[in-house]
C-alpha cells in the first residue's frame, strides 16, 4: 500500500547570493499560493468546488475536480507542481510527472518516491543561463544599436526615396510636355517630306510610262522584223501561223482563221497595221530568239530564290517582265509611314537593269526635308523613352515604398539584397522581399524554394517570421514554401536551413533588425526570481 | 511505408516509375490479376459443378488409430490420389489430398502448424458398398465417406455442417511431364484443361470448330512483359465445400472490403497472394499485403471454421445457394430437410502444393479460435509500451528532428511510447546502418528517448543493396543465402536501394543469421529500447510481376510459387526470433509487419499497409482489422491519419479517436505530405487528439489484459460483435462497430461532419453503460447517440469490471507502479466480474518464472472481491487500488473492506443521478487478496 504522506514539508531555499529562508508549505505549492493551503484548516479547492478535511490535501487522491488538493501528488490528472530549482528559475510541471522516473525539475523535488537518481543542477543550469542570457544581452545590445542605424539608415533612404520620387514626378511633367512638343514639332517637319516625296515619286512614274512605252515599241518592231520571215515588209497569215503560241481556241495550231482574226480579217498588214496586232499578242509571243519557256508553273529554281529574297509576292508569270513589274508593285505596296524610314532605293535588292529602271534619287531640296523630319522623329523617340524610364524609376520606388519593412522601416536595408548559406549538398539563397532559393553545390539547375509573400510572425510580433510561398511545384505534392525565422544577431546571415516537412523548408535568419531594446531583456532576465 | 516514389527515387528508378506513377490517386488495377489473367484460375473457374470425376476406392481404405487414409481415382485420366483424413484434439478434422504417386513431391507448407497436432481416434461406424461412416467421436457427429462421385459429408445428428466436394468442384492437376519433349506416358490427359474436365473440355472445342489447340498457360504464361516460364507446368488444385444453413462467412484477410464476405458470382474471387498495392481500392476482393486462408462461417445455431493450409497463390469463390439445389448423396437423402435451407459454397483454388484442410466445427466462436490457435498458435503477447500510442513518419529527418518531435510530445502533455524512423535513416537504404550525416549518434539518440522511457522502432526491410561494400550484402553473397532465379544465379530485383537482393528465408539457416544480425554488437547503434518493423516483405519488387518476385524463382529446390505467401511470415519470423537473442531470450520483440500469412500472430504485429487520408479508409480500418484478428492475428491497426495524401484536422481528429480504440495504434504519413503531429493543427484538435490518447492509456491495463487473454487462449482482442452474441442476427454484418475483449464496446466516429451515430447495443436483457456519462443504456436496441468533435462513443457491458489506470503519464513505463481504479458496472442483477493481469511489461518471466499477477475480480450479493486466478504466480507490484466506481449501484450504508483478517471501513460517496458509487481511495495493494463489502 502506498499512500505518500508528503504533507508538509520545509523547503530550503536558497537565493543565489546565499541567506537561506525556510518557508513551510505543502509539496509542490508556489509560495503566491500558500496562503490557500492553511495547515489544519478545511482546503477548499482553488476552483471552490468543495471543501476538504486538510489532512486531504496531498494525501495521493484526487478531491478536487481542478487537481488543487494534490500539488504534490500525481493523483490528480490535471494539477501541476511547482519546482522552486533554487539558483534556477522556478517553474510548473504537470503533477503526472511526479515521481515517474525522469528529473524534470534541476532541485530534483518532483522525483522524490520514485527511485530516480536526480543530481540537483539549478546552480549549473542557472549559471549557464545566466551566461547565455548575458551573451543575448550583449548581441541584443549591440544589435539594439546596429537596429537604431538601421532605422536612421532606412529614414535617410525612405526620404531619399520620397525626393527622388516627388523628383522625378516633376520629371516626368517635363517630360510629358517635351513629348507634347517634339510631336509637335516631328508633325511639322514630316508634312512637307511626304509632299516632296509624293512629288519625287509622281516624276519617277511618268518617266517610268515613257521608258516602257519606248520599250514597247521597239519590242513590236522586233517582231514584225521577225514575223516577216519573207521580209516583205508585211506580216501575213501565213507566217503567224508559225507561231503556235499565239492559238486562241486552245487546240495548238493557230488555224488561218485565227491568224486572220488577229491580223483584224485581213491577210497581211504593214508596219504601222501591225500596232493594233500587237496589241492582241504580244502578252502570247514568243520571241523566235528564245526557246520556248517551260509551263509557267515549273518554277525555275532560281525565281524562288528571288523570291525569297524579295520578301514573297505574287508569283510572275513571266520572265522579261518580272522584275519590272516587281519594282513597280514594290514601290505601289510599301504603305506611307513605311516610306518615311525607309525610301525604295534602300530596301530594293540589286538587280541586273537597276540602272534604268531605279528610281532616281531625291534631290537636295526633298532630302534636306527628309533629314529635317528625320531628326524630329528621332528627338521625338529620344523623349518617349526617357518619360518610360521615369515612368519605370517611379514604379519601382513605388513598389519598394509598398513593402512592410516593418514598423520602424527597419527591415528596408534587406531590400534588393541576397544571403547565400552552403551546406553540403545545396547553396541556398536568401533575397528578402523577393524568393528564396536552392542550388545543388555541384551544378544543377535552381529551384524556387517560394517567392516573397507576407510576414507569417504571432499576433504580437509579426516580424519574427517571413513567409516564402508558391515555389516550384513538388512531384505529387504542394509547391514548395519557406519561413523564414529572423533572431537577433549583430551579422545579417543565414544561419541554416532545414526541411521539417517535404517541400516545406525552414531558414534561420540573423539581423539587428529584429533586436529588442536590451531594458525589456534585462528585465526578463531578473523577472524569475520568487524574491 | 511505401511503394510510392518519391521524387529522388523517381529520377533514379526511371524503369519503376511507369509501373507506379501513373498519375492518379487509385490502385492501377492493370497491374494486378483478375482471374482471367491467371492460367490456373481461369482454367479452374471454367469447370462447372456437378461432374465429378473422382471417385473413393473404398478397398483401399486403411484406418490406423487416428488415421484414415484412402485412394480417389480420376475416372477420367485414372490418376490416383491419396486423401488423408485425421481427428484432431479439439474438434479439429484434418483432410489431405495428394497424388499418390506424384512425379515428384509437391509442397507442403512447413512451419505454419505449432508443434504435433495431437490426434484423437477415428473409427468405422458402417460402411458399404456406396460409402463409409466414420465416428468423430462426442456429440453424434459422423463423417460420411461417399464413393461415387467422391465426397465427405460432415454430421451432427441429422444436419449436414458442411460438405467437401457436393459439388464436384475437386480438381488436382498432377506433375505431368511436358508432352513437346517427352511422350506422354498417360495419353488420356492430351486434351486435357484441368484434371477432370475433359468432358467439358471436348464439348468447347466442338464449339470451337474443332481446334485441338492446347490450352495457354499450362507451360508458360505471361503478364504484361513477365513470363513465367512454369517448368513443371499445371499443378493447381481446387476443392469446394458446402456449408448448410449457413448465410454468413468471414476471414480470408487480407481485404479492403466488409467484415461479411460477399459472393463473388459473376465478379472476381477473393484473391490470396501477398502484394505491395501501391494505393489500394477500397471495397474489393483483390489481394492486398497478406494472406490467412482461414475461413469463418456462422449461423445463429453454430460456428464453424475451414482453413486451406497452402501458401500458394489462391483464388475463394464464394456463392450462395440453397441446400436442396446440390446433388447429394443417395445415403444423405433422407436426412435433408426443407429445400429452402439458405446454404453458402465455398470454392478454393490455389496454384500449386497439396490440398491439406483443417475443419474447425466450433461449435461455438470461441471454441473456432481455440481450434484454430491449437493449429498456428496465439497471439505473441506484445510489451505493455507495444499497446501504447506510436508516433511514425516517413521520415523523421535526423536526430534534432527525433529530439524536437519527443520533446513536442512533452510541451503538448501527449503520451507517446514509440517514435519511429522509416528507410530514410539507414545509410542508403543499406538496413542495419545509420546515415552518418542525419543520425551520427544513433545511441546518444537512443539514450535521450530512453531518459523518457520511451522506445524507437527502425525499418529493417528483407531488400538487400547488391553492393560489395555492404557487409550484410556480402555475407548473404557469400552464405549463398539469396532466393535463386530460375537459371541457378542469385535473383535480383529494383527496390528502394535500388538493385537487390532477396535473402532466402525460407531457409532456416538464413533465418538463424538474419536472427543474429540484431546482436547489440552486430547491429551497430542498436541498443535494447531499440525494436523493428518489416516493410516490403510481400516480397515487393519494383520491376518484378505484380510488383513481386518471379513464380519461377528459386527457394532451394521449391519455386518462389509454392512459398510465395509464406515469404513475409519468415522475414517477421528471423527479425523476432533476432530481438528475442539479442536479449538472451529474456526480453518481448515488438516487430512490425506488413506482410502475413497463418501464424503470422506469433510474431508480432501487423498493420493494413499504405492506406490513404480518406475517410472512407478510416472506416474500413475496422473491418479490415476484424478479419485479422478472426484469424488470430490480434495486434493490428492502421495508418492513423491515413499514410497518402493529407488529412482535414477533422478526419486526423476522429482517426485518432477511433485509433485509440484500435489494438495497435500508430500514427504514419508519406514522405510528401506535410507534417501532422499531434499539435499542429491548433490548440483545439492538439486537446482533442490529446484527450483520445489519454483515453487510451488511461484503459492500458484492460487492453493488456485482453493481449495476455489472446495469447493464452486465441480469442480476438477486437471482436465484432456477433462473436459475442452469436445468436443475434442483428449482430451478423455489423462492422462500423466493435468490441474490444467483451466488455467494451466502440462505436467510433467516422462520417465527416457527423452529429450523431446510431450504435447498435447488443444483448436482450442486458445493459450498457457510457463510459463517459456513466448513463446506462439497455441492450438490445439501436441507440443514436449525439456526438460533437470530443465524442467516442464507448459503453462498457454491464456486468463487467474494466481496471483502469486514470494517471495518465509520459509513457506506458512511467505509469508502471501507478494505482488502479475498477470500473465496476453492475448487470441487472446485480453482479459483475472482471480480471486484473500485472506482470513487468516486458519480459518472458511471465512464463518462465510466472512472474505475474493473475485476479479474479468478481461482484456479487454486494460485495467485490479480488482472488488469485493462479496461485502458483508470484509477482508483486507497488500498484494499489485507489478507487472503485461502482455503475448501476444503490447508496450503501457502510462500505468495509476485509483484508488480511482485518476490517476497515471505506469512505465513498454516492451520485444519485446516474447510480455511480465511488469508493475513496480504499488503498489495497493489487495483488492482494480483498473484499469490499457494500451494507
Amino acid at each position: 500500500m502506498m499512500t505518500c504522506a508528503a504533507l508538509l514539508i520545509v523547503i530550503g531555499m536558497a537565493v543565489s547570493s546565499a541567506a537561506a529562508v525556510e518557508v513551510q508549505r505543502p509539496r509542490g505549492v508556489p509560495l503566491s499560493k500558500r496562503q490557500f493551503y492553511e495547515e489544519n484548516k478545511p482546503f477548499t479547492c482553488l476552483d471552490g468546488s468543495r471543501t476538504i478535511p486538510f489532512d486531504r490535501v496531498n494525501d495521493d487522491y484526487c478531491d478536487c475536480r481542478d487537481g488543487s488538493d494534490e500539488p504534490g501528488t500525481a493523483a490528480c490528472p490535471n494539477g501541476s507542481f511547482h519546482c522552486t530549482n533554487a539558483g534556477f528559475r522556478p517553474t510548473f510541471i504537470p503533477s503526472s510527472r511526479i515521481n515517474d522516473g525522469i528529473c524534470d525539475c534541476c532541485d530534483t523535488t518532483d522525483e522524490y518516491n520514485s527511485g530516480a537518481k536526480c543530481e540537483n543542477t539549478c546552480k549549473e543550469l542557472g549559471q549557464k543561463e545566466h551566461e547565455v542570457l548575458q551573451k543575448m544581452a550583449e548581441i541584443t545590445k549591440e544589435g539594439f544599436l546596429l537596429k537604431q542605424q538601421l532605422i536612421q539608415e532606412a529614414k535617410n533612404r525612405q526620404q531619399e526615396k520620397q525626393s527622388k520620387l516627388t523628383e522625378l514626378q516633376n520629371n516626368k511633367k517635363e517630360l510629358e510636355e517635351k513629348v507634347e512638343a517634339l510631336r509637335t514639332v516631328k508633325e511639322t517637319a514630316e508634312q512637307p517630306e511626304k509632299e516632296a516625296k509624293e512629288l519625287h515619286l509622281k516624276a519617277w512614274e511618268e518617266q517610268k510610262a515613257i521608258i516602257r512605252a519606248e520599250k514597247d515599241k521597239a519590242k513590236m518592231a522586233e517582231a514584225f522584223l521577225e514575223l516577216d520571215d519573207d521580209a516583205d515588209g508585211f506580216v501575213a497569215v501565213a507566217e503567224l501561223q508559225t507561231h503556235a503560241e499565239l492559238d486562241t481556241d486552245a487546240d495548238g495550231t493557230v488555224s488561218e482563221t485565227e491568224a486572220q482574226g488577229l491580223l483584224g480579217g485581213v491577210d497581211h498588214v504593214d508596219t504601222a497595221s501591225f500596232e493594233k496586232v500587237w496589241d492582241n499578242i504580244k502578252d502570247k509571243y514568243v520571241s523566235e530568239s528564245q526557246p520556248v519557256e517551260p509551263a509557267p508553273v515549273d518554277t525555275p529554281p532560281e525565281e524562288s530564290n528571288k523570291l525569297a529574297d524579295n520578301d514573297s509576292e505574287q508569283y510572275p508569270s513571266d520572265d522579261d517582265v518580272q522584275e519590272e513589274e516587281e519594282e513597280d508593285e514594290e514601290e505601289d505596296d510599301y504603305p506611307e509611314e513605311d516610306f518615311d524610314k525607309a525610301p525604295p532605293t534602300v530596301k530594293t535588292p540589286p538587280k541586273k537593269d537597276e540602272d534604268e529602271e531605279a528610281m532616281p534619287p531625291y534631290d537636295d531640296e526633298t532630302r534636306v526635308l527628309i533629314d529635317a523630319a528625320q531628326k524630329a522623329r528621332d528627338n521625338f523617340e529620344e523623349s518617349e523613352r526617357a518619360l518610360r524610364d521615369v515612368d519605370d524609376q517611379m514604379k519601382n520606388i513605388e513598389k519598394e515604398i509598398s513593402f512592410d519593412f516593418g514598423p520602424d522601416s527597419e527591415f528596408s536595408y534587406l531590400y534588393s539584397q541576397c544571403y547565400e548559406l552552403t551546406t553540403s549538398e545545396y547553396i541556398y539563397k536568401l533575397c528578402p522581399f523577393n524568393r528564396v532559393s536552392q542550388k545543388p553545390k555541384y551544378g544543377g539547375s535552381e529551384t524556387n524554394l517560394g517567392t516573397w509573400g507576407t510576414w507569417a510572425g504571432p499576433e504580437d510580433n509579426k516580424y519574427l517570421l517571413m513567409k516564402y510561398e508558391h515555389g516550384t511545384g513538388c512531384w505529387q505534392g504542394p509547391n514548395r514554401s519557406t519561413t523564414v525565422k529572423l533572431t537577433c544577431g549583430k551579422e545579417t546571415t543565414v544561419m541554416s536551413t532545414s526541411e521539417p516537412s517535404r517541400c516545406e523548408y525552414l531558414m534561420e535568419f540573423t539581423t539587428p533588425a529584429v533586436c529588442q531594446e536590451p531594458e525589456a531583456v534585462i528585465s526578463s532576465l531578473h523577472g524569475h526570481d520568487e524574491f | 511505408m511505401a511503394a510510392a516514389f518519391n521524387e529522388r527515387m523517381g529520377l533514379l528508378l526511371g524503369l519503376c516509375i511507369s509501373l507506379l506513377l501513373g498519375g492518379s490517386w487509385a490502385v492501377d488495377r492493370g497491374n494486378f490479376k483478375t482471374c482471367d489473367q491467371s492460367a490456373f484460375c481461369k482454367r479452374q473457374r471454367a469447370l462447372k459443378p456437378g461432374q465429378s470425376p473422382y471417385r473413393a476406392l473404398l478397398d483401399t481404405l486403411e484406418l490406423s488409430d487416428s488415421r484414415l487414409t484412402l485412394q480417389l481415382i480420376n475416372d477420367n485420366n485414372k490418376v490416383h490420389l491419396l486423401l488423408e483424413l485425421y481427428r484432431l484434439q479439439g474438434n479439429i478434422t484434418r483432410v489431405k489430398i495428394n497424388e499418390l504417386k506424384p512425379l515428384k513431391p509437391r509442397y507442403e507448407v512447413p512451419d505454419v502448424l505449432v508443434g504435433d497436432q495431437p490426434t484423437e481416434p477415428l473409427s468405422v461406424l458402417s460402411q458399404d458398398d456406396n460409402g463409409v461412416v466414420l465416428s468423430l467421436g462426442a456429440e453424434s457427429q459422423r463423417l460420411i465417406v461417399s464413393a461415387r462421385p467422391f465426397r465427405l459429408d460432415i454430421m451432427e445428428g441429422p444436419e449436414v455442417l458442411l460438405s467437401l466436394n457436393s459439388r464436384g468442384l475437386l480438381a488436382f492437376e498432377h506433375l505431368r511431364l511436358r508432352k513437346d519433349t517427352q511422350a506422354d506416358p498417360e495419353g488420356a490427359e492430351v486434351k486435357e484443361n484441368v484434371d477432370g474436365a475433359e468432358q467439358q473440355d471436348e464439348e468447347q472445342k466442338a464449339e470451337d470448330g474443332g481446334k485441338d489447340k492446347e490450352e495457354d498457360g499450362l507451360w508458360e504464361e505471361t503478364f504484361k512483359t513477365h513470363t513465367d516460364s512454369k517448368p513443371n507446368g499445371p499443378t493447381s488444385i481446387s476443392l469446394d465445400f458446402s456449408l448448410p444453413g449457413v448465410e454468413h462467412v468471414y476471414g480470408i484477410p487480407e481485404h479492403a472490403d466488409n467484415l461479411k464476405l460477399k459472393t463473388t458470382d459473376g465478379g472476381e474471387p477473393y484473391r490470396l497472394y501477398n502484394l505491395d498495392v501501391f494505393q489500394y481500392e477500397l471495397y474489393n476482393p483483390m489481394a492486398l499485403y497478406g494472406a490467412v486462408p482461414v475461413m469463418l462461417a456462422h449461423n445463429a445455431q453454430r460456428t464453424m471454421g475451414i482453413f486451406w493450409l497452402n501458401a500458394a497463390e489462391t483464388w475463394v469463390d464464394i456463392s450462395s445457394n440453397t441446400a436442396g439445389k446440390t446433388v447429394f448423396g443417395k445415403m444423405l437423402d433422407f436426412v435433408q430437410g426443407s429445400s429452402e435451407t439458405p446454404q453458402t459454397d465455398v470454392r478454393w483454388i490455389s496454384e500449386s502444393g497439396i490440398i491439406d484442410v483443417f475443419i474447425m466445427l466450433g461449435p461455438k466462436p470461441s471454441d473456432v479460435f481455440s481450434q484454430y490457435a491449437s493449429l498456428t498458435g496465439t497471439q505473441s503477447f506484445p510489451p505493455l509500451a507495444g499497446l501504447g500510442y506510436h508516433q511514425c513518419r516517413w521520415n523523421y529527418n535526423d536526430q534534432d528532428d527525433v529530439k524536437a518531435v519527443d520533446q513536442g510530445f512533452d510541451q503538448h502533455d501527449i503520451p507517446y511510447d514509440f517514435i519511429w524512423l522509416d528507410i530514410e535513416h539507414t545509410d542508403g537504404k543499406r538496413y542495419f546502418t545509420w546515415d552518418p550525416e542525419k543520425f551520427p549518434q544513433p545511441k546518444e539518440m537512443l539514450h535521450g528517448i530512453k531518459d523518457k522511457r520511451r522506445k524507437m522502432v527502425a525499418i529493417v526491410d528483407p531488400h538487400i543493396k547488391v553492393d560489395s561494400g555492404y557487409k550484410i550484402h556480402s555475407e548473404i553473397r557469400a552464405r549463398d543465402l539469396y532466393v535463386k532465379n530460375k537459371d541457378g544465379g542469385d535473383y535480383e530485383g529494383w527496390c528502394w536501394p535500388g538493385n537487390s537482393g532477396y535473402p532466402d528465408f525460407t531457409n532456416p539457416e538464413m533465418r538463424a543469421w538474419w536472427a543474429s544480425m540484431f546482436a547489440y554488437d552486430k547491429y551497430e547503434g542498436s541498443m535494447e529500447n531499440l525494436y523493428t518493423w518489416n516493410d516490403m516483405n510481400e516480397p515487393s519488387v519494383f520491376n518484378g510481376p505484380e510488383v513481386t518476385m518471379y513464380k519461377d524463382a528459386m527457394h532451394g529446390k521449391w519455386e518462389h510459387r509454392d512459398v510465395h505467401n509464406l515469404y513475409g511470415l519468415y522475414v517477421h519470423m528471423a527479425t523476432t526470433d533476432g530481438l528475442i537473442q539479442r536479449s538472451g531470450g529474456t526480453e518481448r520483440p515488438f516487430v512490425l509487419t506488413r506482410a502475413f500469412f497463418a501464424g503470422s500472430q506469433r510474431y508480432g504485429a501487423v498493420w493494413t499497409g499504405d492506406n490513404a487520408a480518406e475517410w472512407d479508409h478510416l472506416k474500413i480500418s475496422i473491418p479490415m482489422c476484424l478479419s485479422l484478428g478472426l484469424v488470430g492475428i490480434s495486434l493490428c491497426g492502421a495508418d492513423v491519419g491515413g499514410f497518402f495524401k493529407s488529412p482535414s484536422a477533422e478526419l486526423l481528429v476522429r482517426w485518432y479517436q477511433t485509433g485509440a480504440y484500435q489494438p495497435f495504434f500508430r500514427a504514419h504519413a508519406h514522405l510528401d505530405t506535410p507534417r501532422r503531429e499531434p499539435w499542429l493543427f491548433g490548440p483545439e484538435n492538439t486537446a482533442l487528439i490529446r484527450d483520445a490518447i489519454r483515453q487510451r492509456y488511461t484503459l492500458l491495463p484492460y487492453w493488456y489484459q485482453q493481449f495476455y487473454q489472446a495469447h493464452k487462449t486465441g480469442q480476438p482482442v477486437m471482436r465484432p460483435l456477433w462473436v459475442e452474441y452469436p445468436k443475434d442476427t442483428a449482430t451478423f454484418t455489423i462492422d462500423d462497430e466493435f468490441l474490444i475483449g467483451q466488455d467494451l464496446l466502440v462505436h467510433p466516429v467516422t462520417e465527416e461532419g457527423a452529429r450523431g451515430v446510431t450504435a447498435y447495443l447488443p444483448g436482450q436483457g442486458e445493459v450498457w453503460y457510457d463510459v463517459h456519462t456513466f448513463q446506462k443504456h439497455n441492450g438490445a436496441q439501436n441507440l443514436y447517440i449525439p456526438v460533437t468533435m470530443s465524442s467516442i462513443p464507448v459503453f462498457q457491458r454491464g456486468g463487467s469490471i474494466v481496471p483502469r489506470k486514470v494517471r495518465v503519464r509520459r509513457s506506458s513505463d512511467c505509469m508502471e507502479n501507478d494505482p488502479y481504479t475498477l470500473y465496476v458496472a453492475l448487470s441487472p442483477q446485480r453482479v459483475a466480474v472482471g480480471e486484473l493481469y500485472i506482470d513487468d511489461g516486458h519480459t518472458f518471466n511471465f512464463q518462465t518464472k510466472k512472474e505475474f499477477i493473475h485476479r479474479s475480480l468478481t461482484f456479487a450479493n454486494n460485495a467485490l472481491a479480488s482472488r488469485n486466478l493462479f496461485p502458483e504466480s508470484n509477482f508483486s507490484t507497488d500498484s494499489w487500488i485507489e478507487k472503485v466506481l461502482i455503475l448501476g449501484a444503490s447508496k450503501p450504508n457502510k462500505v468495509t473492506l476485509q483484508m488480511d483478517g482485518k476490517e476497515t471501513s471505506v469512505e465513498f460517496e454516492f451520485e444519485a443521478s446516474m447510480s455511480v458509487l465511488t469508493l475513496r481511495k480504499p488503498g489495497m495493494n493489487a495483488g492482494a487478496d480483498w473484499t469490499v463489502v457494500l451494507q
